[in-house]
């Protein structure tokens, strides 16, 4: 039998390091050429890139890419709208969908078992074969705002938050979640006297924690990250544009890498700091729901 | 406290009929339990008093009400679960004042009632722990805490022991057997475990298969069970049972033997015994003694196994027609395996049931 020694498992523990490292380094480079890029001259920036300087903060080092940014699009108004229109969706989709999850695991009303595995199907939906009826229908929408009775949802918050609460996944994972709840503890809180509310808010939510973060992490990088398309057919505003519609200024006649650089730099800062803050209880939410992003 | 009635209660779950037609009446403040094999549907019955099963057919009254319709929490029941079912993210204390809590008990009260629970179940020192905290005991009294504050007409009890060990369950069996007689409320109980039906039990109701086998005192139950299966569940080491053949029968008495029993006359008493007809005769191993001298219905074999256990050995036998029975002697005895041996009984304590 083989025997383990305290240098063959110091020599494992090295060479797993020194794997993790490499692919940590391979996923930090893009992260590390845009941020070191945002500091370069256009120029400086492209002749980099055939060598490893395109990684340091060498040469012609300047902020002017982030003045120029700033000079070119307003990203302090697109940042907040993107914060915003995430924060809203977010809390409201974790809301909805985990009383929709309640309810389908808990509440054995009729037909609940069809209307989930219906509403799982729309999960193969691709967005796009959707966006053009959804515009339409949306465009003519009814709303009750401050100005009284007003139609059309174009150029809103609303527009880019709404559609996008209700959310087949949410549910999926709330479900999940619930099923593994013991039953027991609804049903001694059932006999308690509690209403369905009550066991939702004081028996279930409190011990969805883990479920709670996964979804709340998942829908934030999907709302701050992703949303282009959508924002891109309904706001024709600045107003009310989210940050990577925003992209589209630095992309027109003349393009300038540093100045993308330092805006993609700006506007990474928000989800980074998210992250981190949250990495801990990313992590443990992963390892306990079993999904992956 | 409260009488609970079940009349022709049935339950199906599809097609699948797993209570058929139960009449169970339960007196105000009598302890009764529900025994029965796995999938007897003894918990199902529970559930259903408890208003978490619905009821397919029959009538469930309590306290004279018929509450077949009625949700749990307005039967005037608590439950205790076989999992506990405390909330991990409260502390004990609001574990307890849960249903108080929901209810909208005014503070001062719900305070009283906790402590006066804790203190009934001595975990004062308890109450600000979180269930984490706490041993399997200590959580299953916090449940039974939450159970007493809420001064119910009926505790039910879902096989509240059957998670902790041996030691604990003793234990916790006493105090929960103490709460009854502090209380003096109804309890209905559900157990596979028999030690704790003929023990906590005022009344006992074996099932079978979703149908009630018999109704009766602990002591009714086990020195005149109904039928063979009551007979065979009820006591351990179980009941043996020889096949015999009924030679004569007079007056409610019958002459039975076989290849190893001398003949014997024993009762009948409401059993369909007929002269020449096959039957079952059931002896309990607490009454098989080992004797040196031929007597009246003895039985011959030989020694297979000896269990010395201290103060009790337990012995299995096998007789000369190749049944199998164990007999247990209250005393430490050596008998070696393979050793012929004669086993007598007294018929006063022989039951005979008609052979299926």
């Amino acid at each position: 039998m083989a025997v383990v020694t305290g240098d063959s498992r110091g020599l494992r523990l090295a060479v797993r390091y020194l794997v993790l490292a490499l692919v940590g380094t391979i996923f930090l480079f893009p992260l590390i050429f845009m941020v070191m890029s945002s500091f370069k001259p256009t120029a400086q920036l492209l002749s980099d890139t055939s060598s490893l300087r395109a990684f340091l903060p060498v040469g012609d080092i300047s902020l002017d890419n982030y003045f120029a940014a700033f000079r070119r699009a307003p990203i302090g108004l697109f940042v907040f709208n993107s914060v915003f229109i995430t924060v809203v969706t977010v809390v409201a989709s974790l809301f909805l969908c985990s009383l929709a999850a309640f309810s389908f695991v808990y509440m054995n009303w009729k037909g609940s078992g069809l209307l989930l595995s219906i509403m799982l199907a729309t999960l193969i939906i691709p967005f796009e074969t959707i966006a053009i009826p959804l515009l339409l229908f949306v465009s003519r929408l009814p709303w009750i705002g401050l100005d009284g009775l007003e139609f059309g949802w174009l150029n809103t918050y609303r527009v880019q938050i709404i559609p996008w609460i209700a959310d087949a996944l949410t549910v999926f994972l709330f479900v999940q979640y619930f099923k593994d709840l013991p039953r027991e503890l609804i049903e001694a809180a059932r006999v308690e006297g509690a209403t369905w509310w009550q066991i939702y808010r004081r028996v279930v939510m409190p011990l969805a924690g883990p479920v709670i973060a996964t979804a709340a992490i998942l829908k934030s990088l999907k709302m701050y990250n992703e949303q282009y398309l959508w924002p891109l057919i309904v706001v024709q505003d600045e107003a009310h544009r989210p940050i990577m519609v925003g992209l589209g200024y630095f992309f027109q006649l003349n393009v300038v890498w540093g100045e993308v650089m330092a805006y993609l730099s700006l506007i990474t800062v928000p989800v980074l700091a998210f992250y981190l803050i949250l990495q801990r209880a990313f992590i443990a939410s992963i390892a306990s729901t079993g999904v992956k992003g | 406290m409260a009488h609970v009635s079940l009349k022709g209660v049935c339950k199906s779950f599809g097609r699948t009929e797993v209570i058929k037609g139960v009449d169970i009446e339960i007196e105000d403040g009598e302890f009764v339990v529900f025994v029965g094999p796995s999938g007897c549907g003894k918990s199902t019955l529970l559930r259903m008093i408890a208003g978490l099963e619905d009821i397919t057919a029959g009538t469930l009254e309590i306290a004279g009400k018929v509450v077949n319709d009625v949700p749990p929490k307005d039967r005037g029941i608590a439950m205790v679960f076989q999992t506990y079912a405390i909330f991990p993210h409260m502390t004990v204390r609001e574990n307890v004042a849960f249903g108080l809590t929901i209810n909208g008990v005014p503070k001062a009260e719900k305070a009283e009632k906790v402590a006066e629970a804790a203190r009934i179940l001595q975990m004062e020192h308890l109450l600000d722990r979180r269930p984490s905290e706490l041993s399997g005991g200590q959580r299953q009294r916090v449940a039974i805490g939450r159970a007493i504050v809420r001064d119910p007409a009926v505790f039910l009890f879902d096989e509240p022991l059957s998670n902790l060990d041996a030691a604990l369950r003793m234990d916790m069996r006493l105090e929960i057997g103490k709460l009854h007689q502090d209380l003096g409320a109804t309890m209905v109980y559900v157990t596979h475990d028999q030690v704790e039906a003929m023990t906590l039990a005022d009344k006992i109701v074996v099932l079978k298969d979703g149908e009630v086998m018999q109704v009766g005192s602990p002591m009714e139950l086990y020195h005149h069970p109904a039928n063979l299966f009551v007979a065979g569940f009820l006591g351990a080491p179980s009941m043996n049972f020889i096949s015999v053949e009924t030679q004569a029968v007079s007056d409610g008495r019958a002459r039975v033997t076989n290849a190893a029993l001398d003949p014997i006359e024993v009762s009948t008493t409401g059993r369909d015994i007929q002269t020449g007809s096959k039957a079952i005769l059931g002896v309990r191993p607490q009454y098989l003694v080992p004797s040196a001298t031929p007597s009246e219905g003895m039985l011959h074999g030989n020694v297979l196994l000896t269990e010395r256990l201290g103060a009790e050995t337990v012995v299995e036998v096998g007789l000369k027609d190749g049944t199998r029975v164990i007999a247990a002697l209250g005393e430490d005895r050596v008998l070696e395996p393979g050793i012929e041996i004669g086993l007598g009984f007294d018929p006063a304590q022989a039951h005979l049931f008609a052979e299926a």
